[in-house]
């Protein structure tokens, strides 16, 4: 038994409680308080990240000395370490990041923003650790509840948008539940392991089947699966740039994560491939999606909506990778989920500091930035490459290995539409980086005092930079990354 | 048709209040509906669980002389703090949605969503 698994969420909420009492006699104690927290949370994260790594065994932890299946179990294994050292590294960024730009955008209203922001990655990374399908439950709607708040502090329209997404939010959690009660009453256990070592004798149960459609009904809305995106550009347009810089990386992704351990780890083998045909269903809705999210996001004028739209095309690149329910291109799909977190959580911020720095949030004002913000930039431009999948930037490995995946599936359309869609990305970030390296800067008169625009202050160009660098380590780094954490998680998949 | 209703009827019922309570959320043009919506799906929910759990001729889970040992005498427990849990979470989303509400209302001045719509969609 290892404590590690249950002390990053453990923290993550002490620090949240903590961070609200401090931050009420001023704001930037509650701040150093949650900045504190998040970097222990990641210390405890990459800590077992080493530890299931060398070991190559995961980390139990009984809740409350209740033995599992009785007791709630909280597990890191390869992929709860891989997603939690994750989350938790972008709260750390975004935390660094989010003081001046909150205050430039929502100024006042900061104090509740770090518990919450520490909430948020606390459910997140809860998602990860549990093993335990009904308190996956409960850390799903922590963080969805702690994302509503935090997302509609942002621009005028935000709590309208918000609460759309609070209803699909609801719908999908309903769902989720709905299946977990199916299962419950025909399994009698709530234990991810238990569930495994139960469901091969009850597969031909209709009951099983039905909780599994709704499972994954409920967590395809939160990843926003095509036809299932509706609610999200609207939201990650209004929201503040730091909420928008963590919430697009990390959230749907957890949900995509979600799906996966369902599928590898509470279902037997083959169910959503045999069964149900689950794993097809989510291909061909992730490919539709990966087209409609680039072709819609080559049309947007506002850099944030442009940003939402990839968001969502290159959520479904995950989905894909799932879709083809083979060992290489889920190995794409997980290897996404990094990259991405990466490149958009990058792009996010960049863009909340062009805000900072201009004010400006539409494209065809960016004319000549490369010129006058030129490390910031310099991290747009990485990042774009690699949404666009250019060597040797992170995104081009997980396309590579999804259009392996691809065809080892046999799917030629799958193959097509993931280079369909580099193209369609290629097309939207390139007339970006063109009006910013290309054009001149606009005459100096008419913008005020924001008009000297340079690099942003270093607690906002260093997160951006740290970013961009992660996506270049994690480019040249793949392979071990996906030797020593990933092949291992494919591993049920493999035959 | 009538003996499928007789032998499965909670779940009918649950059903009908799922749908009951999303077509609330989807169809209605005023954001309060919407959540006495969201409402009444999560209930629907909650119902599930308890009526999976009802058991006749049992008694609560605390150990009593008259019923002896034997865990068919004593209601399963496990249901019911789902539920209690399910309920606090179900406050907590109708508690963030009816503040959302309030500052829609506060910045727009209505809560029909179509004269909100059309107000953003101006300002944009």
């Amino acid at each position: 038994m290892s404590q590690i698994p249950v002390l990053v969420p453990a923290v993550l909420l002490l620090t949240a409680l903590v961070s609200l009492l401090v931050g009420l006699k001023g704001q930037r104690a509650g701040h150093a308080v949650a900045l504190a927290g998040a970097v222990a949370a990641f210390l405890l994260s990459a800590i077992g990240l080493r530890e299931v790594v060398s070991t190559g065994e995961a980390l139990h932890y009984a809740m409350g000395g209740w033995m599992p299946p009785l007791g709630i179990a909280f597990v890191m294994d390869h992929l709860a370490a891989y997603m939690t050292t994750l989350i938790t590294f972008l709260g750390v960024v975004v935390l660094i990041y989010a003081p001046r730009s909150f205050g430039h955008e929502i100024a006042g209203r900061e104090g509740f923003a770090w518990p919450t922001m520490v909430l948020l990655v606390a459910g997140l990374a809860g998602m990860c650790l549990t093993g335990d399908i009904f308190n996956l439950y409960v850390f799903l709607e922590i963080s969805a509840l702690s994302a509503y708040a935090l997302l509609a502090v942002g621009d005028r329209a935000a709590p309208v948008a918000v609460f759309r997404y609070l209803l699909v939010g609801a719908v999908a959690g309903g769902f989720y539940l709905i299946g977990v009660a199916f299962l419950y009453f025909t399994a009698g256990t709530l234990n991810m392991a238990d569930l495994y070592a139960r469901l091969p004798e009850l597969v031909e149960n209709q009951a099983v089947v039905t909780a599994s459609v709704f499972i994954v009904l409920g967590l395809a809305l939160k990843m926003a699966l095509f036809p299932f995106h509706f609610w999200l550009p609207d939201v990650y347009t209004n929201a503040p740039s730091a909420v928008a810089g963590l919430v697009a990386p990390v959230m749907t992704k957890v949900a995509a994560y979600a799906i996966i351990r369902i599928f590898l780890d509470v279902f037997p083998p083959g169910f959503f491939t045999e069964v149900v045909p689950v794993a097809s269903t989510i291909g061909w809705m992730s490919a539709a999606g990966i087209l409609y999210g680039s072709i819609l996001a080559v049309a947007q004028q506002d850099l944030r909506r442009m940003l939402a739209y990839s968001s969502v095309s290159q959520v479904a690149y995950v989905g894909i990778g799932i879709g083809m329910a083979n060992p290489v291109g889920l190995i794409g799909g997980l290897l996404h989920i990094m990259n991405h977190a990466l490149m958009k959580g990058c792009l996010f911020l960049v863009g909340g500091a062009i805000r900072y720095r201009t004010g400006r949030t539409r494209i065809a004002d960016f004319a000549g930035l490369g010129r006058t913000m030129p490390w910031t930039m310099a991290a747009f431009t990485v990042g774009a490459l690699a949404m666009i999948g250019i060597p040797p930037t992170a995104g081009f490995f997980s396309k590579w290995y999804l259009l392996l995946g691809a065809l080892e599936a046999g799917n030629g359309w799958w193959f097509a539409v993931i280079v369909a869609s580099s193209l369609l990305t290629a097309v939207y970030f390139f007339r970006v980086v063109e009006r910013i390296y290309r054009e001149e800067p606009p005459e100096a008169t008419d913008d005020g005092p924001e008009q000297g625009a340079t690099d942003p202050p270093a607690s906002m160009l260093g997160p951006i930079l740290v970013l961009a660098a992660g996506v270049l380590v994690a480019g040249v780094m793949n392979v071990v990354i996906v030797r020593a954490v990933l092949e291992h998680i494919v591993a049920p998949l493999g035959s | 048709m009538s003996e499928v209703v007789a032998g499965y009827y909670p779940y009918v019922m649950v059903g009908l209040l799922l749908l009951i309570g999303f077509h609330g959320m989807a169809m209605k043009r005023n954001y309060m509906k919407k959540i006495i919506g969201l409402t009444i799906f999560q209930t629907a929910i909650y119902l599930l669980f308890i009526q999976g759990a009802a058991k006749s001729g049992a008694t609560i889970p605390v150990r009593s002389t008259e019923f002896g040992t034997a865990a068919a005498n004593y209601i399963n427990p496990l249901p019911q703090v789902i539920v209690l849990t399910a309920i606090v979470v179900g406050v907590a989303i109708t508690g963030v949605a009816l503040s959302l509400m309030l500052q829609i209302h506060r910045r727009y001045g209505s809560l029909d969503e179509e004269v909100i719509l059309k107000q953003v969609g101006e300002e944009a």
